[in-house]
């Protein structure tokens, strides 16, 4: 595991919007590592700097401090025109609002095909509009739809109509920003197993941000959880599930509804108060407290979870 | 929850509810004699594929379909009166945000993007109540901003919309559509982009709601964990019609339909890591076109012949549970059950 390869590394990013009185980190020193190929998943509260860090790695936000790295190269701050052409096409977002983030007054065909206009790496008109078409097709949607417009369609089309704009631009990496979430069950394993797929057949690598806990289950290699601008804990996946040591990721799991109305019956929530924590007399640090099961905590706590996960480990 | 009356009266009830659109000269058929009833109190979910019509037929309930469509045919009756007549936007009004309240699926549509939120709800608030003085009316909405989980309502009063979360957007949303206290709400996939603590309040919120107001909630949503936790009753949808209704219970633990089958069969929870997800395979039926028999049968391994020449009938199975499939008929087959239907009835369906 340790000679994979990173794709991207977030090292202490900050993001400040606004600025002197009115400045508000919505990002706090964030750090970590995608390796290619995986699928990372990026869970928190609503508000808590998810879509921020995605816009961040594209260019959009522009970074407070720290710096991120893609494929060994520096990408945040000043950059060359080569390169950034180069982050315009290996690295693609998927925005969350499927409603505001599409042209309304295009239509589908230009709309999926405007990366491809910019890039210019197709033959013909005829090349093009069969990219466009294939990818219309992978997202369940049919290749006529390319003449409608956006508001001519559901909630659920116009999401899979962003993917498919960005899977035209064949990228390395993919930020999907809730890609799924206006999707409806039968779909969205569609698209999870055309994730899957292209991740196994093109080595694409994501970068996950879902507030359904179940999806980030079942996708993501590891995932990291965020609270108030601030990673809180990181691991991988089913080491999360299973042992889940922070206050809020417990919280979190524990506010998961499950597809079983029997079980939603008794369902209690963990409630998670911040003020918790006494950080105020001994400041958090983020330790590796297992093998890949990152951590924010102080030393009591760290004693704590140590005494948890052996209590867990004798459990089982 | 509340225990479901069948001798009352509906609330509202939508009989053979025929709804087309205009595109370009061609009509588009969206929803194809849909028929359902919404007893007081009750909480409704409305589930199935994207695109299969939920919002188009309760936005026809609040005389909010784009202007390319129209109800062709079938009727509304909200309290006696078959609103499906109504032909001016005034009619509307009496009804819209004071009787039937809508909270959208994206909240960037339904908010104002140069107004700040604070005025925003109090808008609303005001258009509903008469407060004495501004001062009072501040003080209400900064009171609704916390009850729908906002912190620090004075600062984000003067806030405008670009500068909250896409979760915080929603909260908002909500604040405006339960300002109004309307009878009925409609909640088009209301907690889609909040996290799951904040979904988990939201529900908890618009549960206490109901409780004290007596609303009757309609829930629009893809997430079938919201679903098992807030529902009653479930209607499934399929290709602009409903094609299963039964309680909670009847649809996950007794599916009938081959849809809802094969939703239920689609669930990440059902999946196992790395190996694919079972998953519908081909597209949902062209609605520019006359659907033949049973609009599921192409995309159903197990279409019976009758399928695809007619038109199944809805048949009840239980006071409280109907579906529309030939499979009801006493002269079908025994159709095997998908294993992971079989899995989430074994394991979850007899806990009690
Ligand atoms: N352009 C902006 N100007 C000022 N504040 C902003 C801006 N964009 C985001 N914020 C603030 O930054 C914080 C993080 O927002 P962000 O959209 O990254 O959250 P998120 O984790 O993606 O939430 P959600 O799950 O609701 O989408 C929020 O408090 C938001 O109000
Ligand atoms: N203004 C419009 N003009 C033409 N067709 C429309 C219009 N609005 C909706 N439709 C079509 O009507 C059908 C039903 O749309 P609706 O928005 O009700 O779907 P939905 O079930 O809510 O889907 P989702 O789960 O994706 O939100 C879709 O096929 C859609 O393309
Ligand atoms: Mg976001
Ligand atoms: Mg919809």
């Amino acid at each position: 595991m340790s000679e994979r390869k990173k794709l991207l590394e977030v090292k202490n990013i900050s993001v400040v919007f606004g600025s002197r009185k009115k400045a508000f980190t919505a990002v706090d020193d964030v750090s970590f590592d995608i390796y290619e190929g995986e699928t990372f998943g990026l869970v928190g509260e609503s508000g808590s700097g998810k879509t921020t860090i995605g816009r961040a790695i594209i260019r959009i936000n522009a970074i407070t401090s720290g710096e991120i790295i893609f494929e060994d190269e520096r990408i945040s701050g000043k950059i060359d025109k080569k390169k950034d052409k180069k982050v315009v096409q290996d690295i693609q977002m998927i925005f969350q609002d499927p409603m505001s983030s599409l042209n309304e007054r295009a239509k589908v065909d230009y709309i999926v095909s405007e990366g491809l206009y910019n890039l210019k790496n197709y033959a013909n008109d005829a090349e093009r509009k069969k990219i466009v078409d294939e990818a219309l097709l992978e997202v369940g949607l049919l290749p006529e739809f390319s003449s409608r417009f956006p508001h001519e369609f559901s909630g659920g089309q116009r999401q899979r109509i962003g993917i498919a704009r960005s899977l035209v631009m064949q990228p390395k990496f993919i930020i999907a920003d809730e890609p799924i979430s206006a999707l409806d069950v039968s779909i969205r394993a569609q698209v999870l197993n055309l994730m899957n797929r292209l991740k196994k057949d093109l080595g694409l690598t994501y970068l996950f941000i879902a507030h359904d806990l179940s999806i980030v289950r079942f996708i993501t290699d590891r995932v990291g959880v965020i609270h108030k601008g601030r990673l809180v804990e990181l691991a991988e996946t089913e080491e999360l599930y299973n042992n889940p040591l922070h206050p809020y990721t417990r919280s979190l799991l524990s506010a998961i509804p499950m597809p079983n109305p029997n079980y939603e019956k008794s369902r209690k929530v963990i409630f998670y108060d911040p003020d918790q924590h006494h950080y105020d007399i001994e400041a958090p640090k983020w330790v590796e407290i297992k093998k890949g099961h990152f951590i924010l905590a102080n030393q009591p706590e760290i004693d704590t979870y140590k005494t948890m996960l052996e209590s867990n480990i004798k459990g089982e | 929850m509340t225990s479901i009356n069948r001798t009352r009266e509906p609330i509202l009830k939508l009989k053979d509810l025929v709804i087309k659109f205009n595109l370009r000269g061609k009509t588009l058929t969206a929803i194809r004699s849909a028929s359902l009833e919404l007893y007081k109190g009750e909480s409704l979910a409305i589930v199935g594929e994207s695109g299969s019509g939920k919002s188009v037929l309760t936005k026809s309930c609040m005389g909010l379909l784009d202007a390319n469509g129209w109800i062709d045919s079938g009727e509304i009756i909200y309290k006696g009166y078959d609103m499906s007549t109504y032909k001016v936007e005034k009619d509307w009004l009496k009804i819209r945000g004071k009787e039937i309240a809508m909270v959208f699926q994206d909240p960037m549509t339904s908010l104002n993007p140069l107004k700040t939120i604070g005025k925003q709800v109090q808008e609303t608030l005001e258009l509903h109540q008469k407060y004495l003085n501004k001062g009072d009316a501040k003080t209400a909405t900064y009171d609704l901003l916390t009850s729908v989980g906002i912190d620090n309502p004075e600062k984000r009063y003067k806030q405008y919309p670009h500068e909250f979360s896409g979760g915080m957007r929603q909260r908002i949303v909500i604040a405006i559509a339960v300002a109004c206290r309307p009878e009925i709400l409609i909640c088009d996939e209301p907690t889609t982009a909040l996290d799951v603590t904040i979904q988990a309040q939201i529900i908890e919120l618009l549960e206490s709601l109901q409780r004290v107001y007596d609303l009757t909630i309609i829930y629009i949503t893809h997430d079938l964990g919201v679903v098992a936790h807030v529902a009653d009753r479930v209607a499934v949808m399929y290709a602009g019609e409903i094609v299963e209704v039964g309680t909670a219970d009847e649809i996950f633990y007794e599916p009938i339909h081959p849809y809802t089958n094969a939703l239920l069969s689609s669930l990440p929870q059902l999946g196992v890591k790395g190996e694919v997800l079972s998953a519908i395979k081909g597209t949902p039926p062209n609605l520019f076109k006359t659907i033949k028999g049973d609009a599921f049968a192409p995309r159903n391994p197990n279409a019976l012949k009758v399928d695809f020449l007619h038109e199944p009938p809805m048949v009840q199975v239980s006071p409280t549970h109907k579906a529309k499939t030939w499979l009801l008929d006493p002269r079908a087959p025994k159709v095997p059950i998908s294993e992971n239907v079989i899995r989430l009835k074994n394991e979850w369906g007899s806990s009690e």
